[in-house]
């Protein structure tokens, strides 16, 4: 993406190529599936009382 | 025998209802009362809103899930609650009246030994003038229904810049008090995610326009997360995915008039400005479902059961309403969501009357609140449907005099999903959780959450995690085999 300067975009990060190469490589999005389920479960049984 | 009666068939109160009637058997009644004929996966309608999924995708007719269960339901809005009886009536009840084809208007009073308030919100478009569908200048995804017409109106749009034509979309809340900022949030990266998939992208702006203080508030103060060496605000990843897909974004507005191709609206600082679209999604904010409330000999007592949105006291500290924010505890939030008064009656999801914001309270020099309200919907809601059902299962079984289950907001986590386009390669995903959903600044003084379970990234992992609790959920509502270990 293009770059503005001094606009409303100019001062935030984003991601470099290789963190979108990851975000869509489906190996790593499958380690990445399991990783939050497990992640998501561990919050979910923190939450019953 | 004792009746539960259950006011409401979405998230939380389908959630009390199918667990109470497992665990009640046949010795006990559960009745449901809903104005609706068909239960609504509604996370998913933001796919229906963008054409990636149909309405029959996201809803189910209630009725057959219901016979099968043994759950007695009816067709019907509640329009009253004696909680005491009548002078006619020695049992607490509910007047109803029906909605359903057969019998629409007709009205009965339906008496109760536990009542469940799971009415979820009241679609309050009416707050600002011209939102809504039924002015037909913006569409809403907040039912199944309104999915439909805002994909139909979005695909009218695409085809109008196929032909070359230059579009301006506006999506995101249309008052200053609403909620829901996720699916607003969720709309506009499927929205994007569509326009580049027809190769018109080119051809469109896209602004956010919300009552966040800051991109990433979500209703809930916001969030810090550990990442890259840093603990980081949530506004700094939310800024960074706007970026990446080219949308911009206006926080701190309250929108205060939307009109053929343009909304009024003003800022925090009291400036009032106009953004013009040519297609908008604007979130209602929501409203209880206004029922009332009379005592035994007909008085109104609808002020001490309901506040004036229409939500339902239940036992969280209200005293706190008018404190500063500073003030604001953890201990603040309903434990058991019961009402104080009537003890058999308990209120979940949207229908509890929250003690006050999670995000600090904001006003425009003109005295405009301009602040997301708490949401209460989802996860959260359908723990709070189950914890009641236990609690009211152990007062029949049991004779529990107290609940014995909690299910307090600033206690519990969240989990959640948000779409940011869908495709089973090309589709991606925020996956979030956070915990408490409520910040406790005397448990976690720094940040007011647990770092070590409040996480959150972007990716195809998330859209397959979205994809996959659809299916999950929609089993679980089914009651199809097995569904009770599928959690809330």
């Amino acid at each position: 993406m293009k770059l503005t300067p001094y606009s409303q975009n100019a001062y935030t990060p984003v991601p470099s190529g290789f963190t979108k190469f990851r975000r869509n490589c489906v190996p790593w999005q499958i380690v990445r599936f399991i990783a939050i389920n497990i992640k998501m479960t561990m919050l979910i049984l923190k939450s019953h009382h | 025998m004792a009746r539960v009666l259950v006011l409401g068939g979405g998230i939380s109160g389908h959630t009390a209802a199918t667990f109470l009637k497992k665990w009640l058997g046949r010795s006990h009644e559960v009745v449901v009362v809903t104005p609706n004929s068909k239960w609504n996966w509604i996370p998913s309608n933001v796919w229906v809103g963008v054409g990636g999924m149909s309405r029959e995708d996201v809803v189910f007719e209630l009725a057959p899930v219901y016979k099968k269960a043994g759950i007695d339901y009816r067709q019907a809005k509640a329009i009253s609650i004696n909680p005491e009886g009548s002078a006619t009536s020695a049992l607490p009840f509910v007047s109803v009246e029906y909605t359903g084809t057969a019998n629409a208007g007709s009205k009965e009073d339906i008496t109760y030994d536990y009542l469940i308030n799971a009415t979820g919100p009241r679609l309050n478009f009416a707050a600002t003038e011209g939102l809504g569908p039924d002015c037909g200048n913006t569409v809403s995804i907040c039912t199944a229904d309104h999915a439909v017409e805002a994909y139909e109106k979005l695909a009218q749009v695409i085809e109008e810049m196929k032909k070359g034509e230059k579009k301006k979309f506006l999506i995101g809340t249309g008052h200053g008090m609403c909620t829901c900022q996720g699916a607003a949030f969720e709309f506009t990266f499927n929205v994007e995610h569509k326009l580049k998939e027809a190769g018109v992208r080119d051809n469109a702006q896209i602004t956010y326009i919300s009552n966040e203080y800051e991109l990433g508030d979500f209703g809930v103060g916001g969030m810090h997360l550990k990442m890259g060496g840093y603990i980081t605000s949530g506004k700094v990843f939310a800024e960074s995915l706007y970026t990446e897909r080219g949308v911009r974004w206006i926080t701190r507005a309250h929108v205060k008039k939307v009109s053929k191709g343009k909304i009024d609206y003003e800022t925090l600082n009291g400036d009032m400005k106009e953004e013009e679209f040519d297609y908008a999604m604007l979130i209602p904010p929501f409203a209880g479902a206004g029922m009332k409330a009379y005592d035994k000999n007909g008085e109104d007592i609808t002020s001490k059961i309901f506040n004036p949105g229409g939500f339902m006291f239940v036992d969280a500290d209200y005293s706190k309403g008018a404190a500063p924010f500073e003030d604001y505890r953890a201990e603040d939030w309903p434990k058991y969501c019961q009402n104080q008064t009537y003890k058999n009656m308990f209120a979940v999801g949207i229908a509890f009357a929250p003690p006050h914001l999670i995000s600090k309270p904001m006003k425009s020099p003109n005295g405009t609140p301009i602040n997301p309200t708490p949401p209460r919907t989802g996860m959260p809601s359908a723990m709070m449907g189950k914890a009641v059902a236990y609690n009211i299962k152990d007062m029949i079984q049991k004779g529990a005099t107290e609940p014995t289950h909690s299910a307090r907001m600033s206690e519990m986590g969240a989990a959640c999903v948000a779409s940011a386009g869908k495709g089973f390669f090309s589709g991606s995903a925020a996956a979030m959780t956070m915990y408490p959903i409520v910040p406790d600044y005397q448990k976690y003084p720094d940040y007011g959450r647990d770092l070590n379970g409040t996480f959150g990234e972007i990716g195809l992992a998330g859209h397959w995690i979205k994809h996959f609790l659809h299916y999950s959920f929609l089993w679980k509502a089914k009651l199809k085999p097995f569904w009770t270990i599928i959690p809330e």
